[in-house]
């Protein structure tokens, strides 16, 4: 069940969208999230729909394997979504006992739901189609005016890109502890909250045990081949934009437009 | 002239309480005087606990000396500005296959060592496909490790530490984690870099099948280095290896035991073939 | 009749392009008091299989009895049928959390629903039977050496007195002195506790040294199921799926080839001793 999240995934694949430069994806990303809280009416969600669609169509990742990364978010969805149905003020629908589902609550939620799942797969997309040290070196560069005011921004983008190379493996392990305490008896499912807290020591002391454990192996590994901080580094892909990148960026800031046009119309 | 040369090598590790007193000491390495000739195959056995990894970590430079010194290619290891150039000369490859691949593409990693010591962008792509392709890798470069079986992992480490064009390669029980598939892939790989490339390799395990084909074998408990020799010379003697904690090759084993029944079987038998050439002569 | 296995089928990401038949069509049947050995390399479904037999993964198809009890029955306890059914994972030291070795190897009893007393009597026996001397029984596990820890973490399921202990490649990693003591601990328990043990392994000279009855898994199946002489007959096989015989009965077969009549049945180097002594003093007299 765990193997399922498939957010902070790479998928491999030769696609134009991976051959984007990550600066590209990072501000693209950051203009349609942006994008999907201006959209107003079916024009403007059509077009965030539309340009969506297009990306993953672009990037041959396979929309099964998107749609697999949703179910984990599954419940966040159900919550939003039940909220504003229920909470949301106006002409109701239907009524029982003390809830209330209204017009505008079953728009929101539907608004609302509609946002996250945008949301989710166009940052998704940005991971699948990205390496990790793509992706930071993407970061690193964009963010490097703020080495300045001294923020270690190569050492937050190296912390930030093995992060996301362990999430895999350190989901795999929770469910190995996980079914090796059920194998002793261990109930992480029964009982209340409090319970339930505690019943997750026997699972999170061996997590964080081993983290730390695969921290220090690393580190150790690292120095062993010369790492020694951003100073003096080459890079094996150094960022250099082509025409596609300077495209993209004119294509995405259309889109902004559009998507704001849509809005006064 | 010697790569690695180590004379009273001793390393302890020191334990501490909270307010800086000693609280024990413990000594990992014993006075350790050990040779390495360039271009040769070195086994260090011992088991979990004799300092072999200790050592290990010293040939690279991760641990410093406590007494003694050690050289890698002439350079005093416990020099801060010999650390990096030490580094390069002798690569280090670990234990545990996945905490010691850095990125989430196979060939980023093995363009990671190359990009620390600011090696230019071009040739840092030759490096990375010589070495994939010196490992059998190659056609893997774009593949997430994670999606890799253990012997695979251990093959990208072992590319990643190429790609630093290093004179010598320490193995830390490289082996140990893996199926019998990884660990035969492995070791091959390792081989084919001693011989083809003359890559000074010293390989450090507790499996006794794996230094059958070494230049040369040291053993270690209690941090000291208690047999040297030839691969022969030293699984000649059985008992004294059992009391080490050591195993020997089912082979010798057999051999040792029906010499001990009386049949005429020469010491130190180490392969399948020369115990079936010694059988057969009893026989005749 | 302890465990029966009835078309077992067992399918990761059904539907998806990822899908992976890792059983397929699995039909075994573990008696009480059997010495098992489970072999095949990595990707076999060795370790998908063991996790069948105490409920932590339910079969796609297929059904599992638990002394004649289907186990995916509604009433059955999947509980109780994991305190009886003991399975120690790989690394099973990485389980390890509590701060005392004593308390660690209490957790399983304790979910057992044993009082206090109880628990920490199986605790005090478990530990002991593993070798643990009593004065490290209230240091934390994790000072221990990597063979004391993987000991105490055995401990941790024999204290929950299971009538079944299943073993994934428990000595993985260790050096051969921590090895050999694991491996004699688990021949002690069967032979002096009766106790029906699953060993996972990918040595197969260890397998040839202790075991009762082999099962060859590939693929998701089961390939050969017999004892160890009988299955290591078919070594050319073995060797087209990545596995081999032991080192003894390769040289048996070379020295038949070569004339010498030994009879290749032999799996361990006790009977290869034995074995050659008689052919060739045998010859001699």
């Amino acid at each position: 069940m765990l193997r399922d999240i498939t957010i902070g995934q790479y998928y491999p694949a030769d696609s134009i969208i991976h051959r984007l430069d990550p600066r590209v994806k990072l501000f693209a990303t950051l203009i349609y999230v942006i994008s999907l809280f201006l959209a107003k009416g079916v024009f403007g969600f059509g077009i965030s729909v539309l340009f969506l669609a297009m990306i993953i169509w672009l990037s041959k990742v396979p929309f099964k394997f998107m749609v697999k990364g949703l179910k984990a978010i599954m419940i966040l969805m159900i919550i939003t979504a039940a909220f504003n149905a229920l909470l949301t003020p106006g002409e109701v629908l239907v009524s029982f006992w003390i809830f209330k589902i209204t017009k505008e609550g079953l728009k929101n939620a539907v608004m609302m739901t509609a946002r996250l799942i945008f949301l989710i797969l166009g940052t998704s997309i940005m991971t699948l189609t990205t390496t990790p040290n793509q992706l930071t070196d993407g970061l690193e560069k964009a963010l490097r005016p703020l080495n300045k005011i001294k923020i270690p921004v190569h050492a937050i983008a190296m912390m930030m890109s093995i992060a996301l190379r362990f999430i895999p493996i350190l989901v795999e392990e929770t469910d190995k502890i996980m079914k090796a305490q059920m194998a002793r008896g261990a109930d992480f499912e029964s009982g209340n909250l409090l319970k339930r807290v505690k019943n997750m020591i026997p699972l999170l002391v061996p997590l964080f045990v081993s983290a730390f454990r695969r921290a220090d192996d690393l580190a150790m590994a690292m120095e062993a081949r010369c790492y020694h901080g951003g100073e003096g580094r080459t890079k094996m892909k150094p960022l250099t934009y082509a025409r596609r990148d300077y495209l993209a960026y004119i294509l995405v800031i259309a889109y902004l437009g559009v998507t704001l046009l849509l809005r006064w119309v | 002239m010697n790569i690695i040369k180590a004379r009273q090598l001793v390393h302890e590790y020191i334990r501490r309480d909270e307010e800086g007193n000693v609280e024990s000491i413990q000594t990992a390495l014993d006075h350790v005087d050990l040779d390495v000739k360039e271009g040769q195959f070195i086994a260090v056995l011992g088991h979990n606990g004799s300092g072999k990894s200790t050592f290990a970590k010293h040939v690279n430079a991760l641990l410093a000396p406590t007494e003694g010194t050690l050289w890698v290619d002439g350079k005093d290891v416990s020099k801060e500005e010999n650390i990096l150039d030490v580094r390069q000369t002798a690569g280090m490859v670990f234990q545990n296959p996945d905490n010691q691949i850095i990125a989430s593409v196979v060939e980023e990693d093995v363009g990671f060592g190359p990009e620390n010591i600011g090696v230019p962008t071009e040739d840092i792509w030759v490096r990375v496909a010589d070495s994939l392709k010196s490992v059998g890798m190659l056609k893997y470069r774009n593949h997430s490790p994670n999606k890799l079986s253990g012997g695979q992992k251990q093959r990208v480490a072992i590319a990643g530490v190429m790609a630093m064009e290093p004179k010598c390669i320490v193995l830390d029980e490289p082996t140990a984690m893996l199926d019998p598939n990884g660990r035969k892939e492995v070791l091959r790989a390792v081989k084919e870099l001693n011989q083809k490339k003359g890559i000074t390799i010293i390989l450090i395990t507790h499996y006794m099948e794996e230094v059958v084909d070494a230049d040369y074998v040291y053993v270690m408990d209690h941090g000291e280095v208690v047999m040297r020799g030839t691969p022969r010379e030293i699984f000649s003697q059985v008992g004294t290896l059992k009391e080490h904690h050591l195993d020997v090759p089912q082979m010798t084993l057999l051999a040792d035991l029906l010499r001990q029944s009386g049949l005429n079987i020469p010491l130190g038998v180490l392969t399948r073939e020369e115990l079936v050439d010694a059988v057969m002569k009893i026989a005749e | 009749m302890s465990i029966i296995v009835d078309k077992v089928n067992y399918v990761y990401s059904e539907g998806t392009a990822y899908e992976i038949k890792a059983l397929q069509d699995i039909n075994l049947e573990i008696k009480d008091g059997e010495f098992i050995g489970i072999i095949g390399h990595t990707g076999s479904g060795k370790s998908t299989l063991i996790q069948h037999l105490n409920g932590l993964i339910k079969a796609t198809s297929g059904a599992i009895y638990f002394h004649g009890q289907d186990i995916y029955d509604k009433d059955f306890d999947l509980r109780e049928l994991r305190n009886r059914v003991g399975l120690v994972f790989q690394y099973p030291e990485h389980q390890l959390f509590e701060t005392t070795i004593f308390d660690d190897v209490c957790f399983g009893p304790m979910n057992q629903g044993l009082t206090k007393e109880e628990a920490g009597l199986r605790a005090f026996e478990a530990l002991r039977s593993v070798g643990i001397p009593e004065e490290l029984f209230y240091q934390s596990p994790f000072d221990l050496s990597g063979g004391q820890k993987r000991r105490v973490a055995i401990a941790g399921v024999l204290a929950m007195k299971p009538e079944v202990l299943i073993l994934d490649e428990p000595t993985a990693g260790l050096d051969p002195g921590g090895r050999d003591e694991i491996l004699d601990l688990i021949t002690r328990m069967h032979r002096e506790r009766g106790m029906t043990v699953i060993l996972v392994s990918h040595s197969m000279e260890d397998v040839a040294k202790y075991v009762d009855r082999i099962i060859v898994m590939n693929q998701g199946r089961v390939m050969f199921d017999d004892v160890p002489k009988e299955v290591f007959k078919h070594y050319k096989e073995l060797e087209t799926i990545g596995l081999a015989a032991p080192q003894v009965t390769y040289l048996m077969h070379e020295l038949r080839e070569k004339g010498l009549p030994v009879s290749t049945d032999v799996t361990t180097v006790a009977e290869a001793r034995a074995e050659l002594l008689r052919v060739l003093l045998g010859e001699r007299r």
